[in-house]
């Protein structure tokens, strides 16, 4: 017991101690810039600089603490509670819950073939093991806190709406197309051991889940600062150098085709939103439109070569094309509606 | 003893193998890793995220790679587990 309040206290100590650091970041980001290098205020240099170290030490720390939550919350689901949860649920439920599940359940684009296959052979619906496929990658906490950072928590709300709206009717849509003979018929054929199969809360010690949470952000923020400060100092030389209203006639609100053009040029990019995001805030701060990038990002993370690649094992050509063209069209739809809200 | 890594030939597929391996040697096992690459293949074991170590046709673990000493945990507990109890004790089932 005094173990665990001594645990506590330190969880506290350190929280508080992140926090002070946190709030701490912009004034400290601008004393380095102007005091220490003597940059001039105003200066482009200037303004590169102090975007690019306020920024990455604020993304990296958010992104600690969010990913360290977001794995013990993970801890909770396994791939085949969600299956069990989604077994011989409504088509309209089944497509909801299979969206929300998707955003936590442990999820990695390797295992896309047999979490396919776990799904349809234990009788889920093809549209609803598709609404799950789309939100899994889509709907990421690296995507979130990189929008709540850089963007603020309207940006972010907005992209985990529309994500899971995307996922949940493309999902319905591929449903309602009846296209079980586009799945390679093997993946039918597949008669299971049986074991492994239990949907049961995985039974661990809180001790456990704490270390899932410090696993997942060995791992995940291991994987990613690389690009977030590389996404950062390429977004910290835009808001230097690029002109201000320079993209408002490339990816602004009246160039209409800006949003099928950013879809098309996301689609078959790779690359994970940690690298993709701070360029798109910078670009949004030169007149580019929100729609528009939300669009481009959305386009990015959310349909990509590789696991279309991977998902061909079980998929048919036309099951894939499909897939990308129903998916593209909900993303298509956003982008206009953001340019048209907002 | 029969040891099986799954997964389709990623770059963690591959590291669990290599734990594995050192996993064993560790316990002083000697025993074959086979690595099963074929989703149909995967697919028969129920397993829905990759990597995956099966022993004996146990599945012991999914969806992650362990360090050499927490792998070596998970061999030896998987073993020792095997003849208390469960369906292999009793007669037929398996």
């Amino acid at each position: 017991m005094t173990l665990n309040l001594k645990k506590i206290g330190l969880a506290t100590a350190a929280l508080i101690l992140w926090f002070a650091f946190y709030r701490s970041l912009a004034p400290f980001a601008a004393w380095v810039t102007y005091s220490v290098l003597g940059l001039g205020q105003g200066s482009r240099l200037g303004g590169a600089v102090e975007f690019f170290l306020y920024d990455t030490p604020k993304v990296l720390m958010l992104l600690t603490i969010v990913v360290f939550v977001v794995g013990i919350i993970r801890s909770f689901f396994t791939p085949e509670r969600t299956r069990q949860i989604l077994a011989g649920k409504s088509e309209y439920i089944g497509n909801i819950l299979a969206a929300l599940l998707g955003t936590v359940t442990p999820f990695c684009s390797c295992s896309a073939v047999p979490l396919f296959i776990g799904f349809v052979t234990a009788g889920i619906p093809l549209g609803v093991t598709f609404s799950f496929l789309i939100s899994a990658p889509m709907v990421n906490e690296v995507a979130l806190v990189l929008l709540y950072g850089l963007f603020g928590w309207k940006v972010a709300a907005l992209y985990l709406g529309t994500g899971l709206s995307i996922a949940i009717v493309s999902g319905w849509v591929i449903g309602r197309l009846k296209l079980e003979k586009h799945v390679e018929a093997w993946v039918y054929e597949i008669k299971s051991s049986g074991q492994q199969g239990d949907g049961a809360i995985p039974q661990l010690s809180w001790e456990a889940r704490l270390q899932a949470g410090k696993d997942s952000v060995r791992e995940i923020v291991g994987k990613v600062w690389p690009y977030v400060i590389g996404g950062i100092a390429i977004g910290a030389a835009i808001h230097g150098y690029v002109p201000e209203d320079f993209m408002a006639s490339i990816m602004g609100k009246q160039a209409w085709w800006s949003v099928p053009l950013a879809v098309l040029i996301g689609v078959p990019m790779y690359s994970n939103a940690a690298g993709i995001i701070p360029v798109v805030q910078a670009l949004l701060g030169k007149g580019a439109a929100l729609g528009t990038v939300l669009a481009f990002m959305m386009a990015v993370i959310a349909l990509s070569l590789p696991e279309m690649i991977i998902l061909r094992k079980v998929l048919k050509p036309r099951l894939i094309a499909i897939f990308i063209s129903i998916v593209s069209l909900g993303i298509l739809f956003v982008g206009y509606l953001f340019n048209w809200l907002l | 003893m029969n040891v099986k890594v799954l997964g389709p030939g990623c770059a963690n597929c591959k590291r669990l193998a290599a734990n594995t391996q050192e996993a064993l040697k560790q316990l002083g096992l000697e025993a074959l890793v086979t690595k099963i690459e074929d989703y149909a293949e995967i697919a028969k074991y129920n397993v829905m995220s990759t990597p995956a170590l099966v022993i004996d046709e146990k599945v012991l673990m999914t969806g992650k790679v362990p360090s050499v000493s927490e792998l070596a945990e998970i061999i030896s507990k998987g073993k020792v587990q095997k003849p208390q109890g469960g369906c292999c004790s009793g007669s037929g089932c398996c």
